[in-house]
């Protein structure tokens, strides 16, 4: 038996969140008395490979196959089930992020496993097998008893920290032949945005709401931004009113993030922005309105104007800097 | 071709979830029910593209598992103008169990896009449409934010972690939507309305399906320390406390 973790990675170096990955596997394997088996799917060399036992695997499979350059839903999920069956995985563990999403319900079909979706902690307890799961957007967690033989996590960003528990991981090259009949998916076209800090991946975030008043005021929350190493985010109107681009909007109906720090400027906290961003470890609201519900989230406020108190950050992590 | 576009009903974004019995479920009292918003938008795309299509979409279907009580959120539908609809009557009772039937459902009736929203806002569960998918045996795309048909071949941009890929997948397809997918939701008009109240909903019974996971309880996030206020006048001490107090910069 063995729990099975889906790592990812980008240009041929594991994503942070491989690492949170196989963490949370390594946590689970102890609560069922198993091991760790890492699939990747990509050119990955074996130096970063190895990576992978440093957070607990004690085995890594490595598939590297150009059939499978691009993401097919179908294809990732049928190699992904037969190294499942081959290792008698009994749990899987599998990013909550645009890919996860795509991979997980189909092999919750194929291995007739039920899901657990969104876990931010290891589970409950393992008999019954219970996870405990964010529904309502946030506004609660259930408690979620999984019954059926092989279960399928997928882990909320960020939600873990990543722990070391060095292993001396196997190395497995596996070649797979990948139908061409569940290997639909034709890729026209890529756009790849390049040396910005992605929203999802980010550890600090700095977001922007209407109370920032017009796009022209958007250059100190950017430097601001970028002296602390952060992405920029912002609420829904802003990107609808075409202030900054959709990809930055968080929320509900935009992206579900949960960084270390997310700084609020001049956003007042509707349940639907909250739902974005409750997840973040500390919550900063900087608004002129001291009864802006964003307060009632946050761990640290300024009841102040955006506009005068955003310079003076900028200069202050300019000093520290020095 | 023919357009199916699976909602979920579910409490307005704006209620404050409360329990009952326990904790074990959730209290429905005076909760407003709404079409999912992600399924609200992928139907307003649905119409948008049938509209452009001069006749080669010839409907957009609707279609819903629950109990008869959801019946408003289907109605609704209809007035922004979906064509029919059919209503599963079974309550949801996890996503395997809802896509097996709307897989069912799909395997009688044909039809050539089949439209998911990338999750539904009470269950959270981001399943429902890969697995109809795969009930199915047919490509899904997710993450899906743009979606267009030319000559009957189906080009969707998807996202893709720090970027976008234009991909194609031949029909019949599931797409899995997400931001983007359509600007507004569409708004029943009175004529929609009106029109709403005769147009067919189809009900039938389910398949037999074992669901395989069950809420057994729920919980409140855990409560946050309260807000610790910098002065105005000094910013600089806001920085101070996030580096050595929290420690996350
Ligand atoms: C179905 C649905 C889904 C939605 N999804 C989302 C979502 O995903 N994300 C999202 O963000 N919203 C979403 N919304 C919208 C949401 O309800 C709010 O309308 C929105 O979040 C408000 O954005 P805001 O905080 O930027 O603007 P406002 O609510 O207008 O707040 C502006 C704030 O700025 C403050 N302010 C004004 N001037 C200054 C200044 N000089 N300095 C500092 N502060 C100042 C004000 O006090 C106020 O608190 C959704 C709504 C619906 C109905
Ligand atoms: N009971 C249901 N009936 C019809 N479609 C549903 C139902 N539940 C979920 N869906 C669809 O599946 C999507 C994702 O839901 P979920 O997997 O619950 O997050 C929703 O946006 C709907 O398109």
């Amino acid at each position: 038996m063995s729990v099975l973790v889906f790592t990812e990675n980008w240009d041929g170096q594991f994503k942070k969140l491989s690492f949170e990955l196989v963490s949370y596997a390594k946590g689970v394997a102890g609560m069922t008395g198993t091991t760790v088996t890492a699939v990747s799917i990509g050119k990955v060399n074996e130096t970063e490979l190895k990576k992978l036992g440093n957070y607990g695997a004690d085995k890594i499979i490595s598939i590297s196959n150009d059939q499978l350059t691009y993401l097919d839903s179908q294809a990732y999920a049928s190699v992904i089930a037969d190294v499942a069956r081959n290792e008698n995985a009994s749990v899987l563990v599998i990013s909550n992020n645009n890919t996860g999403k795509a991979i997980a319900p189909r092999l919750s079909v194929k291995l007739k496993a039920g899901i657990g979706s969104g876990v931010s902690k290891l589970p409950i307890k393992t008999d019954p097998f219970t996870v405990y799961k964010r529904t309502y957007s946030g506004n609660a967690f259930a408690h979620m008893v999984i019954n059926s033989d092989i279960k399928i996590l997928t882990l909320a960003q960020n939600s873990f920290d990543i722990s070391e528990t060095p292993n001396n991981a196997t190395i497995e090259n596996l070649n797979v032949i990948v139908d061409g009949s569940v290997n639909k998916t034709a890729v026209r076209d890529v756009q790849k945005q390049s040396g910005k800090i992605l929203l999802n991946d980010a550890d600090i975030v700095v977001s922007g709401g209407r109370g920032m008043k017009s796009p022209d005021n958007w250059g100190s929350l950017i430097e601001f931004a970028s002296s602390l190493g952060a992405a920029t985010a912002c609420s829904r109107p802003v990107s609808d009113e075409g202030w900054r681009p959709h990809d930055e909007h968080t929320g509900q109906t935009g992206k579900i993030i949960a960084p270390n720090l997310y700084i609020a400027i001049g956003i007042s906290g509707a349940t639907q922005h909250l739902a974005g961003i409750s997840s973040s470890k500390y919550i900063v609201a900087i608004n002129t309105d001291k009864d802006a519900p964003i307060f009632e989230a946050a761990q640290y406020g300024i009841v102040g104007d955006a506009m005068k108190v955003l310079p003076e950050l900028v200069n202050a992590v300019k000093e520290l800097k020095k | 071709m023919k357009i199916l576009v699976c909602i979920s009903n579910v409490p307005d974004t704006t209620t404050k979830i409360r329990f009952a019995g326990d904790n074990s479920s959730i209290d429905t009292t005076g909760i407003q029910w709404v079409i999912n918003p992600w399924d609200e938008l992928s139907l307003t795309r649905a119409l948008e593209l049938k509209d452009a299509s001069a006749g080669a979409i010839k409907s957009v279907t609707v279609i819903h598992v629950g109990a008869a009580s959801s019946e408003p959120t289907i109605r609704k539908a209809l007035a922004i103008g979906a064509d029919d609809a059919i209503r599963v009557n079974a309550e949801s009772a996890d996503s395997y169990y809802v896509a097996c039937q709307i897989a069912e459902v799909v395997k009688k009736e044909q039809f050539d896009i089949i439209l998911c929203g990338i999750e539904s806002s009470d269950y959270n569960g981001s399943a429902v449409g890969g697995m109809i998918a795969e009930f199915l045996e047919i490509p899904s795309v997710s993450a899906v934010s743009g979606i267009t048909v030319v000559n009957g071949q189906s080009v969707m941009t998807r996202e893709i972690d720090g970027g976008k890929e234009e991909v194609t997948v031949p029909s019949p397809f599931v797409a899995i939507v997400q931001k983007g997918i359509a600007k507004e939701p569409r708004i029943a008009a009175m004529r929609g309305i009106m029109m709403a109240r005769t147009k067919p909903v189809k009900v039938t019974e389910p398949v037999s399906a074992e669901p395989l996971t069950k809420i057994v309880g729920f919980e409140k996030p855990a409560p946050r320390a309260a807000c610790k206020f910098v002065d105005a006048e000094n910013p600089a001490q806001l920085i101070e406390l996030l580096l050595n107090e929290a420690k996350v910069i």
